[in-house]
Parts: structure tokens; sequence; C-alpha cells
């Protein structure tokens, strides 16, 4: 009694809500070929000889060439040009390519977000959006990082509500330019760029346009530095444009288009930004690990305290999980930009489109993934004690650098209320039946619950049963909800932060159950004993979870006998087996321990 | 000017080391592998020369089995020409310089590069034996080599001090640091790495006449005992009966 729909079509954004996947559908990090193994390497490296020596010396911001200068020499590394085509002077990479350098680059603390701003926020605006006299003047030199970009959309009055800023472009009588003027906030690499996409309103527009801005222009100016929290080695400003006059020409796109050039480009820094918050966590998991093992107390390796075995276990997990689903949506995405080229789209546009697809994911992994890092962090202050504490161990680095994770590229609130508002939005218009599903979990729901022991053999049976059965949850309680609010459930944020979080989980526990289901055919059962327990372990942890949500939600908004009966179809879809945890945390625990860094 | 480098495959310096086969084989389960670090700085300075010599060219060679094969396209990837695999274990030094001063008498190089060690064995002496099979001067350890016309200028390390020498080419170096700065592929060296030759030789047979017998692992390191500070009696009473050393 199965309520997903059937498989064997091209696969779209969100469906895994409702779909089915086949572990052989999806692409899984063991897959890396050797060349893409060579760029993990060559990343490694270029953050043990250029970045990881000189932390200090790049938060303290006492030589404001030196972050510049490393972004250089990983413009001559051709870390820069990864996303660029090769016509432009760049790499044209897939997308899971650049996956993977976004996730080792992670590890590189403030080095990480200069460089990750000027390759992304900074220089896909112009990539995907320019004309071609705007890419060929810009490109080549960003992707080798001659020119350094930043992307200026917040303002002092305008940071979530992104379309709401002041900046204003006047066109000259001649028209040949326009006029900017007003205050932009939060800057990455506002310091030192040469190149600045600027959103601002032109006249009295409702909407956003962009503007490729060079420093050259004049009448810019900008404040001191941001003292920070964290990453205190990015350049971050305050930028006031003072009537500088910029060439009507270098508007990018259309007029009024800024807005969804901000969201659209936003989007594709959210996957990015999930996947090297996995890169700084996988740092932190190795360095915790290591301490772990040295540091004794009681006469013996903290590492051999189950306690602290607990919270190995834990770190690993999730982001090994979360590496799963991030790696599947990058092929999801690789997947979908090819069938649009196939189909005779261009390549920019195929990217955006392919991006577009998979917006519900991106907002998802952003999530997920920069929640992870701070889970990791956090865990591994724990673990180093009181030298955690210590503003001289690593740990508190990687503290206070994770946090901003949450906040930008739009905040953890704001994409978790995306994905559920981009959901409903796809079932509204059409392109993804969740009805047909919803429907049929009400349904199910009055029957007489389905006892029967599973006649399916294989791997995950039951797993994959529970993981269907959370699902199912997640559309019984947001159908539920939607029919209860209607148009209205936008104002019930508390309730689609519950939904959002089902969502999430079910996402990623079917993400990593896949993986290994997909590894245990490629290696056979006995060589992933540690992934399975993994498996096991993310799985009780996302059903748990999305228990919890689905109560929370429906206590906020059923009575009486609805309640009752959805409460008890909570719990039947989310029942699942009893399962030793400890054991298989010490499992992997040991595992780690063993290998003394993070071994996946 | 043609040069040789010469690398070997090795397990990276933080892998588990434990062996099978009662204890005759290095277990490679689970270990990653890269280009010994020493021959990673003789290749650096080889495409350092490269660069600053035109018409120069970089040869790699490694002997060993194909799995080395990724090994070896690291190094085209840092920028050397082209490459050749002598398609056999490497057992010994004698096996392995005589296979490297063969594939050198078949091309005819300039110069011999390769690391002062391998950092899995630790020989040392593949440079000693290749110099003098092929009848070239040979040199180690080399941390600063210049070419000069037909001569180089190389400084080797020696106890407390450092030596200046003067070699003619053609000239055998086993190098290290900092002979070179440690160099990181760029994108398109990797990108070109697979397209570069590799070519795979056969080995010329050879009686080396040393056989491995066995590896040994040193024990283990004994579980610690804390004593308190002020206990002193206890100490002594420890060392005289369980430690045995007074
Ligand atoms: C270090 C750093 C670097 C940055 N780099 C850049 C950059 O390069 N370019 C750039 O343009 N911007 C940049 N930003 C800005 C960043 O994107 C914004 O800070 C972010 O979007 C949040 O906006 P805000 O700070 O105005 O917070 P607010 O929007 O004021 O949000 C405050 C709180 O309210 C919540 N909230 C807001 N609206 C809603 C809503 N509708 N429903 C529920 N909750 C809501 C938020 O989630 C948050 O918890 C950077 C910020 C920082 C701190």
């Amino acid at each position: 009694m199965s309520t997903t729909v059937e498989t064997n079509k091209a696969i779209k954004g969100g469906e895994f809500l409702i779909r089915e996947t086949k572990a052989q559908e999806i692409f899984i990090p063991e897959e890396f070929n050797e060349e893409q193994r060579m760029i993990m390497q060559q990343c490694k490296d270029f953050l043990a000889k250029e970045v990881w020596p000189r932390l200090d010396e790049i938060d303290s911001m006492k030589d404001p060439k030196l972050m510049p200068s490393i972004l250089d020499k990983a413009g001559e590394l051709g870390l820069l040009g990864t996303s660029v085509p090769a016509e432009l002077g760049g790499f044209g990479m897939d997308f899971n390519t650049t996956m993977l350098v976004a996730e080792v680059i992670g590890a590189g603390h403030s080095v990480a977000v200069a460089l990750s701003a000027h390759t992304g926020i900074g220089t896909l605006p112009i990539l995907y959006y320019g004309n071609e006299e705007q890419k060929k003047k810009y490109i080549p030199k960003l992707a080798t990082g001659e020119w350094k970009a930043a992307y200026c959309l917040t303002e002092p009055d305008s940071g979530s509500d992104a379309n709401s800023g002041k900046t204003k472009a006047m066109p000259t009588a001649d028209g040949k330019h326009y006029i900017l003027n007003g205050q932009k906030m939060w800057i990455t690499n506002g310091g030192f760029a040469d190149i600045y996409v600027v959103f601002a309103k032109i006249e009295n527009d409702k909407n956003l346009s962009a503007f490729i801005v060079e420093k050259s222009f004049g009448g810019i100016t900008m404040n001191e530095e941001e003292k920070k929290m964290g990453i205190k080695g990015s350049s971050t400003r305050q930028i006031f444009f003072n009537d500088c006059k910029v060439p009507a020409e270098n508007m990018l796109s259309e007029r009024e288009n800024g807005f969804k050039i901000a969201v659209n480009i936003l989007n594709i820094g959210r996957i990015k930004l999930g996947i090297a918050a996995l890169g700084g966590s996988k740092q932190t998991i190795s360095i915790a690990t290591r301490y772990a093992n040295e540091r004794k107390q009681f006469g013996t390796s903290i590492a051999t305290f189950g306690a602290i075995k607990h919270k190995i276990a834990d770190m690993v997990t999730k982001v090994f999980a979360s590496e799963s689903a991030h790696y599947r949506a990058g092929q999801n995405i690789d997947d979908a930009y090819n069938a649009f080229v196939a189909g005779g789209m261009d390549s920019a546009k195929a990217r955006l489109k392919s991006l577009e697809e998979f917006a519900i994911e991106c907002a998802i992994l952003k999530v997920h993934g920069s929640e992870v890092l701070d889970f990791v962090v956090d865990e591994g202050v724990q673990i180093y004690g009181g030298m955690g504490f210590s503003a001289e161990g690593p740990m508190d680095r990687a503290y206070r650098d994770a946090r901003i994770n949450r906040i930008f590229e739009g905040t953890n609130e704001i994409n978790r209320l995306l994905t559920i508002d981009m959901l409903l939005k796809r079932a509204m218009k059409g392109q993804l039946d969740l009805m047909t599903p919803a429907m049929a979990v009400q349904k199910e729901l009055l029957a007489i619950p389905d006892f029967g022991a599973s006649e399916e053999e294989g791997i995950f049976v039951k797993e994959k049963k529970a993981l269907n059965n959370l699902k199912k949850a997640g559309l019984m309680v947001s159908g539920a909800a939607v029919q209860k609010f209607m148009m209205k459930l936008s104002e019930e944020q508390e309730i689609l932060m519950n939904l959002a979080d089902m969502l999430i989980e079910g996402y990623i526990a079917e993400s990593v159950i896949l993986r290994v289901e997909k590894l245990i055919a490629l290696r056979g059962e006995k060589a992933c004993g540690i992934e399975k327990e993994m498996a096991m372990i993310y799985l009780h942890y996302a059903v748990n979870k999305g228990a919890a949500a689905g109560r929370e939600a429906i206590n906020a908004f059923a009575q009486g006998d609805e309640q009752r009966l959805m409460l008890m179809g909570l719990k039947r879809f989310t029942k699942i087996d009893p399962y030793n945890l400890k054991d298989a945390r010490r499992k992997v625990a040991n595992h780690v321990i063993e290998k003394g860094e993070y071994p996946f | 000017m043609k040069i040789l480098v010469c690398i070997t495959h090795v397990p990276d310096t933080t892998s588990k080391i434990n062996f099978t086969d009662n204890n005759t084989r290095f277990n490679t389960a689970g270990v990653q592998f890269i280009i010994g670090p020493y021959d990673d700085y003789s290749l650096a300075r080889a495409i350092e020369i490269k660069e600053a010599t035109p018409g120069a060219t970089v040869t790699v060679l490694n002997v060993g089995p194909a799995d080395t094969e990724p090994t070896i396209r690291k190094a085209l990837s840092v920028g050397a020409d082209d490459a050749v695999r002598i398609n056999a274990e490497p057992t010994d030094s004698f096996f392995v310089a005589k296979q490297i001063a063969e594939h050198a008498k078949s091309i005819g190089y300039d110069l011999i590069l390769m690391g002062r060690e391998s950092i899995d064995y630790n020989s040392g002496v593949v440079h000693g034996i290749v110099g003098e099979l092929l009848g070239w001067p040979s040199v180690s350890p080399v941390m600063k080599l210049d070419i000069e016309g037909t001569k180089a200028k190389l400084a080797r390390e020696i106890e407390g001090g450092k030596e200046f020498l003067e070699v003619n080419l053609p000239f055998v170096a086993g190098c290290q640091e900092p002979i070179a700065e440690w160099k990181i592929p760029n994108m398109r060296g990797i990108m070109s790495a697979r397209t570069k030759p590799l070519k795979v030789v056969e080995p010329v047979s050879v009686d080396s006449g040393v056989k491995l017998q066995q590896f040994e692992l040193p024990p283990p390191k004994g579980a610690v005992k804390m004593i308190a500070a002020d206990n002193v009696a206890e100490l002594v009473t420890l060392l005289k009966n369980e430690a045995k050393v007074l």
C-alpha cells in the first residue's frame, strides 16, 4: 500500500515528497572520479599552504592586502573560475564539481566567505544575466581574480525584505547614464572589490533593477570594517553611493528584473553555503577527534568515554547525512541542466532554470547544512572542555565563524518559510501533484492500519517504510493545515516552521538511506557496516524530530475528534522499530576515533 | 634539456601501518597514497627549471603496478609533460634503480631528480645506485640546485652545515626541501593530466639477491600509570617491583 506516485520520469524539484526515489537514481560522493578527487586535494592543499597557517593574521585585518592576495593565489590555481565556461576564461565545470570545491574551501574560515562571495553572488549575476558585451568585459577578469567582486543588496532598512531597498538610480537627461544614490550594508568583500553588483530602484519603480558598478566610476565611499562576532578576516563594509555615475549599458538584464536576479542568485548561493558548512564541519570533527584522542582524564583518553563517543557519532552522522542530500540535489541540478541544454536552451539560462527547479531543495540544504555546522562546532567546543572556551584554541574560531551561516543568504527562518511557500505554490500551479497523495494519506488514516509484515526483501525495507510514513505524516499535517487556514496559512509561521522541519528531515533521511543503499550495492554490505549504522541513527533522529514537529503543529490548529484522529495517524506514521542506537553510535564513533579524523 | 623525475607512490604520512600475509605484505586497505613528499620537492624544482629553460621537458617515472597511475597523473597535473610507468612491484632499491637506469639509457636524459628517500621503506640509496649504473655523479641530499649551462651548482646538507658543489651534467640528485616551493597543481593542469602520455613499459629482469622475509611493528606503548605527585613511596615501589629498574 503505497501512496507515492510511480517513478521513471525526469525528476522535478520538490517531488521527493511524493515520489519514491530509487538508490540507483541518486549520485553519491563515493562516485567522484579521479579528477574530482584531485581537485579536492588541490583545494585542501591550498588551505593547508595559504590559509590555515595564517588564520590569526587573516582575522586581525592588519594587512588589508592579505585577503585579496590570497584570492589572487586561488585565482592562479583556477579556483575562481570553476563555474565560468571555457570561452570566458574559466573551466566550465559541472555543478557537482563546483560543489566539491565549495565544500573543501568551506573549511577556510574567512577566506571561504570571501572566495564564495566573489565566485558566487559577485560573479554569477553577470555570468547568468549579463549580455555578451558585459560578460566579455567582466567575466574573464573575475574568473582569474584580477578583479574582485561584491554584491550589494542589503541596506540598513532592507534585509530580509530585500525588495524594499531605497537606493535610487536616476537616468540622466541624455539617457546615457544612471546616477546611483543610496546606502548598502553588510557588503562582503566591500573593502577591496573592484566590481559591485548593485541593486537599486529606477525612478519610482516598485521593483529593483541590477547594475554592474566599477569602483572607478567614482561616487563610492565606505565606512570602516564592521566589527563582527566571527569571520573577522572577511571584509564587510557599509557602502555609500553618492551620485555614482553608471553607464546605461551597465544595467543587468531588464529594468525591474533585479529582484528576480537577487532571488535566483541567492538560491544558488544557498546550496553552496550548505555544502561549505559541511566542509567546515568535517574539519571541526577532525580537530575535535584528534583532541579527544590526546586529552587524558581519569587515566584514559576522553575518546574512550561513551558520552564523548555519542557526540562524535552524532556529529559525523549528521554531516554524512546532509552531504548525501547535497550531492544528490547537485546531481539533480546537473541532470536538469543537461536536459535543458539538450533541448536547445542556452547554457546560462539552463543553469538558472535547473537551479530554480530545485530551489526547494536548495533552501532545505541551506538550513540543514548551516544547522549541522552549528551543532558540530557546539559539540566541538564541548569536547575541548575548558580549552574549547579558550580564545587561543581552534574551537573558538570555529564556533564564532559558524554562526553567520544561519543569517546570510536568507536567514534560516526565511528559508524555512520559503520551502513550504514554494511547495504550495507549485502544487497550486499544478506543477506538483500534492493533492492526490495527500488525499490518499487521509483515506489511509481512516482505514484499518496495515499490520502485516512487509513481503518485500532487500536492504532497508522497513526503514524505507518508516521513511515513506514520515513523508505521509508531513503530507497529512500540511494538508490539514492548508485546509484549515487556506490563504491565511502564511500568517501561521510557527506551524510553517514545523512543516518545514518535517520536510527537511524527510529529505535528509531519505538521502542518507539511498546513499548507503547504493554504496552497499557498489561495495557489498560487509564493507558498509559503519555507513549503515549512520543511516539508522539518522533515520531515528529524523522520525523523532518529525513526530515532535507534527505534534506541535497538530496541537496548534486541530481540536476534538480531528485532533485525536490526526495524533493517532501521526503516531502510526512515525512508528519505528526499536534499534540499539547506543551500540550504533559506539560503532560509528570507534571508527572515527581510530581514524583520528572525519573518515568518509 | 630532458629531465627525468622519479616518484614514489607512498602511504599518506598519517596512515596507520599494518601488515598481512604473515607480516610479509603491507596492508593497503583504506590507505591513501601520495607522491613521496621529497619526490614532490624534486618535481617542483624540475618544473621550475623547465619553466625557466626554453625547450626543456620533464618526464616522470614510477616503478609500480597499475594502481600507482593516479599518483603519476597527479605529477602530470603539477606540470610534467609525460610519464613512464615501469610495470613491476618495486621490491627493493637495487631492482628499482636498475629499472630507472635502463630506462634512462634508452632515452638519454640530462638530469635525473628524485627525493632523498622514500617515506615508506626509507632506504635512501636509489639515487646513488642509479648514478653508479649510469656512470654519472650522484649527490644527495640536495637542497639547492641551479643549472648553469652544462654544469649545475648544488648545495647539500651535511652534519652541522652545508656543502656547495659544482657538478657536470648529466647527474643524479636526491632532493629535499627547500630546493623548491611545494607546488599545488592548478585547475588547467588537473584537467590536462588525463590527456598527457603515460607509457607503460615492462621491467627488465633483475636478480638483486635480496628477498624480503618479514616485517615487524614496534611493540605498542604500554599503559601509563598515574601516581599522585606526593606519593613518592608508591613510585619507588612500582619502579622496584613492576618496572624492575631500581
Ligand atoms: C557578515 C555578513 C555578510 C553579509 N554579506 C552580504 C553581502 O555581501 N551582500 C548583501 O547584500 N548582504 C549581505 N549580508 C546581509 C544579510 O544577507 C542580511 O543580514 C540578512 O539577509 C538578514 O537581514 P537583516 O540583517 O536585515 O535581518 P532582518 O531582516 O532584520 O531579520 C531579523 C530577524 O527577523 C527575522 N525575519 C525577518 N523577516 C521575517 C519574516 N518575514 N518572517 C519571519 N521572520 C523574519 C529574521 O529571520 C531574523 O531572525 C551580510 C550580512 C552579514 C552579517
